[in-house]
Order: C-alpha cells, then sequence, then structure tokens
C-alpha cells in the first residue's frame, strides 16, 4: 500500500469514527435520563446490599466486617426460621391453589357466553384494587367474632364452628391464602387466556372425528397444550409468592403492624430487622436468602424456556 | 340429535351456575363495602346482614373528609402517581429507543444490566437503597418515592420488546429524509407505541397508586403520607369505625377503578404480551 492510499484509509477510519462518535452520542442520550437514574438507586443499591450481608452496620456507626457471621445466626434465630417456614408453606399451598383456580376461570370464560367482558373484568378487579381497601373488608368478613359474614356462613350453611380467622394461630395462615388466591387470581386467569387462545382450533376439531368428549379433549388437547403457560404462571407465581409482605401486613399486623411468629415471612423480617431493629448486615443476610431463592427458581424458568423454544 | 341438544343444554346451565358462583365470590367484598360504608357502626354487624332496605348513611362520606386528612392524602398520592407515571413514561421509552434501533459500543453490556436486575426483587436492595437515600437526605421526602418508581427496568424492557417489532426500514427511511433520531423517536415511534405505552401506564399508575412499602419505609410526616398509608392508619387508631373505613375504601377505589375501565383493553393485552413472549 502506497503512502497516500493509507493516508486516505486512516483519514477515511477516523472520518466514520467520529460520525460513529456523534451516533454512539446520541444513542447515550437516550439511554442516559433512565440509566443514571436506574444505575444510581438500583444498580448500586444492589451491589450494597451484597456488601451490607457480610458487616455489622447500624446505619450511623463504622460498619464492620463479619464475614458468614450474620448468615449463621440468621439460621439460628427462630422468628427468621419462622419466617421461611411460613413463607414456604404460603407459597405451597398458593401456587397450586392459585393456579387451578385461575385456569378452570380461564376456562370458564373463554366459552362463548353472555356477559363475557363482565364476568373477566369481576374476576380481575381484585387484583388492580388497593390492597388496603380490600384487606379492611377482608378483616370484617373474616372478624373473628360470630357476627362476621364468613363465621354466619360457616355457622349456618356449613353447620361448623366458627373460627378465629387471622386472629388464631392455626388459621392466620389459611386466611392469608385464601385472600391471596381471591386477590390474584385475575391475574393469572389472563395469561390463561392468551394461552387459550393461542390453541388451534384443528386440535379440538381432530379430536372430535376421533370421537373425543369434552373430558377428553380438556385432558388430551387443551392441558398439555398449556403446558408452556402454565410453566410461566408456576414460575410468575412462586416468585411473587416469596415476595409476600403488604399482604401479611394488613391481615395478620397488629394496630402497630407487628407481625408475630405464626405468620412472619421473609420480606417482613427484612423489613423488621432493617427499619425497627436497625440490624442492616443480618436484614441484608436475610435479603440475600430471599435473592438465592428467587434466582434458582429464575434459572429453572431460563432453562424449562430453552426447552419449550426447542418443541 | 335431540340428547345432543339437552347435553349442551345442561352444560351451558353448568356454565352459569359456575358464573354465578364466581360472580358472588368476586363482587361480595365490594357489595359489602359499599353498603357498609352507607351504615352506622352498630347496624354493621347485625345479624342477618342487611343488603338492601336500610337508610343510606351519607354523611359516613362527609365525615371521613374531616375525620382524617383524606383531601391531602389524596393529593400527595395523584401528585406522585402523576409525576411518576409521566417519568416513567418518557424515560423508559426514551432509553428503550437506543437500545431497540440505534448500533453503539456497549449497547448489549447496558441491556443485559437491566435484565439482570429485572430478577432482583425490590425486596433484596430496599435497606440500602434507603440507607443511600437517607444519605443524600432524601428520606421523608417526596423526591425519593419518585426515584424509587421512575426508574424501572421493566419499563425499559417493555417499550424495547415493542419497538423491535416495529420495522426498521421505517427508521432508515426517516433518516435518508434527513430526519434526526430525536425527531424519528418524536414523530414515528411515540405515536406507532401507543398499545405499549398504555400498558406502562397502566402498571405504573396502579403499582404507584397502590404501593404501601415504599411509602411505609420513607414517609414519617403525617403530612406527607400518601392514601394507602393514611387508610391504614386511620384504621389502626380507629378500628371500631367500621363505617368511615369502609367509607375510605370505597373513595380510594374510584380513580383505579377509572383508570382500569378507560384502558382494560391495553392492560390484558399488556398482560399477555409478557406472557406469550417471556
Amino acid at each position: 500500500m502506497s503512502n497516500e492510499a493509507a493516508m486516505t484509509q486512516a483519514r477515511r477510519t477516523k472520518g466514520m469514527s467520529a460520525r460513529e462518535r456523534k451516533r454512539a452520542l446520541v444513542a447515550y442520550s437516550f439511554i442516559a435520563p433512565n440509566f443514571i437514574g436506574f444505575a444510581v438507586f438500583t444498580l448500586g443499591p444492589i451491589i450494597l446490599a451484597f456488601i451490607m450481608a457480610f458487616t455489622e452496620w447500624d446505619g450511623s456507626n463504622p460498619m464492620k466486617f463479619i464475614g458468614i457471621g450474620n448468615f449463621s445466626s440468621l439460621f439460628a434465630n427462630d422468628r427468621f426460621v419462622a419466617a421461611l417456614k411460613n413463607t414456604i408453606v404460603y407459597s405451597l399451598f398458593t401456587v397450586p391453589l392459585t393456579l387451578v383456580a385461575a385456569l378452570g376461570l380461564a376456562i370458564l370464560l373463554n366459552q362463548k357466553i353472555k356477559g363475557r367482558t363482565f364476568f373477566r373484568t369481576v374476576a380481575f378487579f381484585p387484583y388492580v384494587a388497593s390492597l388496603v381497601a380490600v384487606a379492611a373488608v377482608w378483616n370484617m368478613l373474616f372478624t373473628p367474632s360470630k357476627g362476621g359474614l364468613m363465621n354466619q356462613l360457616l355457622m349456618n350453611v356449613f353447620h361448623t364452628e366458627p373460627l378465629k380467622w387471622a386472629a388464631a394461630p392455626n388459621t392466620v395462615m389459611l386466611t392469608i391464602i385464601l385472600f391471596s388466591i381471591w386477590k390474584n387470581m385475575g391475574y393469572y386467569m389472563v395469561i390463561y387466556l392468551a394461552g387459550l387462545q393461542g390453541i388451534s382450533e384443528d386440535l379440538y376439531e381432530a379430536a372430535s372425528l376421533d370421537g373425543a368428549n369434552s373430558w377428553q379433549k380438556f385432558w388430551y388437547v387443551t392441558l398439555p397444550q398449556l403446558k408452556p403457560t402454565t410453566f410461566f404462571v408456576t414460575v410468575m407465581l412462586t416468585i411473587s409468592c416469596f415476595k409476600i409482605y403488604d399482604i401479611v401486613y394488613m391481615l395478620a399486623g397488629g394496630s402497630n403492624g407487628v407481625v408475630n411468629k405464626s405468620a412472619i415471612v421473609l420480606v417482613y423480617y427484612i423489613y423488621e430487622e432493617a427499619f425497627r431493629n436497625w440490624k442492616l448486615g443480618s436484614a441484608s443476610a436475610a435479603a440475600l436468602v430471599l435473592f438465592a431463592i428467587v434466582l434458582v427458581i429464575t434459572l429453572i424458568q431460563f432453562r424449562g424456556e430453552k426447552n419449550y423454544a426447542n418443541d | 340429535m335431540s340428547s345432543k341438544t339437552t347435553n349442551r343444554r345442561i352444560g351451558k346451565v353448568i356454565i352459569y351456575i359456575f358464573l354465578v358462583i364466581l360472580a358472588l365470590i368476586m363482587l361480595i367484598p365490594f357489595v359489602w363495602m359499599i353498603t357498609a360504608s352507607l351504615k352506622l357502626n352498630k347496624d354493621i354487624f347485625v345479624i342477618p346482614y342487611a343488603w338492601l332496605g336500610f337508610e343510606p348513611r351519607w354523611q359516613n362520606y362527609i365525615d371521613i373528609w374531616t375525620k382524617i386528612p383524606l383531601a391531602k392524602y389524596a393529593l400527595n398520592t395523584v401528585k406522585l402517581t402523576l409525576i411518576v407515571t409521566l417519568l416513567q413514561i418518557l424515560t423508559s421509552s426514551f432509553a428503550a429507543y437506543a437500545f431497540a434501533k440505534l448500533q453503539f459500543k456497549g449497547r448489549n453490556l447496558l441491556f443485559l444490566a437491566y435484565i439482570a436486575t429485572i430478577a432482583v426483587p425490590w425486596q433484596v436492595y430496599m435497606v440500602p437503597q434507603f440507607i443511600f437515600m437517607r444519605k443524600l437526605g432524601l428520606a421523608d421526602t417526596h423526591l425519593a418515592i419518585i426515584i424509587l418508581q421512575a426508574f424501572s427496568a421493566f419499563g425499559v424492557f417493555l417499550m424495547r420488546q415493542f419497538y423491535e417489532g416495529i420495522p426498521d426500514s421505517l427508521c432508515e427511511a426517516a433518516r435518508i429524509d434527513g430526519m434526526s433520531e430525536y425527531k424519528i423517536y418524536a414523530k414515528i415511534m411515540l405515536p406507532l407505541s401507543k398499545p405499549a405505552l398504555s400498558t406502562l401506564v397502566i402498571f405504573t399508575f396502579v403499582n404507584t397508586w397502590n404501593d404501601f412499602l415504599g411509602p411505609l419505609i420513607y414517609l414519617t410526616t403525617d403530612s406527607k403520607k400518601t392514601l394507602q398509608i393514611g387508610i391504614k392508619m386511620f384504621i389502626s387508631q380507629y378500628s371500631a369505625e367500621y363505617g368511615l373505613i369502609m367509607a375510605a375504601s370505597v373513595l380510594s377505589l374510584i380513580p383505579v377503578l377509572i383508570v382500569f375501565m378507560a384502558l382494560q383493553k391495553y392492560f390484558v393485552a399488556g398482560i399477555t404480551t409478557g406472557a406469550v413472549k417471556g
């Protein structure tokens, strides 16, 4: 290559990179407003959470590194163990029950019936309704006294003893689970509705030709076709169950918002350790336990999605 | 043939029975809420409960405004919700445009930072975030709540997914016509992305309006509190004022009901795009 050619070549690349630089600057200007806010107030705190979990800190005195001390004392702490256990129990019941309810609703509201939109709205509305408002109603409907609507129903229709609901340690989780299903099933119903609408009519026609009845169609066509949706719903539901906090606070928190051992959950424990006891290190360690659980569930989802993509 | 039609008819009847049960389960709490909000405390736990035919006590809806600073709470919530929703839409769609339609160094890396944090629940980093905000002197300010909600990874992700579906040739043609990137964003992309924007509006609106844990942690001064916190406080202090509690609850539901009804179509579409694409 002659000297001159090399120079024009260099000039050209330089010119290109100047234009490219300008284009990059434009692109960065688009991203900057959101990214700066995101990096400073989300990314930064996430990194800080990982550091804090290995320290002892009250937020004002100097931070002290103590290695994995927080984690070992977590599992020796009854309240944390109770929180972990309650969260798992809550998820174990809420996930399958919500899933079945949502699927049932979706199948019901996928039929050609009068007032379909109305019923869909009715089923969905609790999901967007303010939690404080609906929890206040639930607390009154499920009041431990005999005058509450639910206890009236138990006594007069089912002829059983009235329950103490959220006021008794053995029924408080039941009350929280029932409420959670009622509030959230409409959301997952919408996801199932989308899944149902994605199933080709041809499959049902073929099944009809083979003489399948409604039940067989459901069992051999609908359910297998909905597998990816069910998988997605299960993962989303499980993650949201592990993040539960406000429902417990509303239904089981006393007048000062303190939740006792029969209903405490992971996020409540984090909140309490941090903002009531000011043990920031221990709170962050508990937060990392929550993160580890959610991460495992997310990885399972990635795995599963790959499988369904290959199908 | 005739047995088939009777079968079908029985099927229809069963479906409608289920629908009625469903409507009862979903609606009774709301009907109870409204009727109780129009009663005296002593009439609420009377057995059997009077669903109809009682003298409505509208006074509850007047008293609630003087018993607690409901107007102040409502104003705070409206202010926060509007600012957060506006910021969220602007910054997310702006960033999403670059991620979807522009080539630049570090694009994948930056986007990966967003994706990675979607899987980290806010509850995991709420403590260090609060400490950091307090260091900046933002504890007990509305600005903190705005910052908390306005820059979500979810918004960028949702908008980018949508922009990816708009053909690149549209932008190319505009570039050849000499339009700047900012103009392409404002004149072409924004008008095309109404469905995605509506979804983001409704999600952000509902989330900010109903948010509880954020304001609970950050806001300590009474006059700065939001509706949710304010009503919860009222419930704890006056736990026997059933009628008033229900009146406040009914009032707090109305704005969400209006937004939900207006944008319902988009909301459902938004949930399902998220689900189907995974």
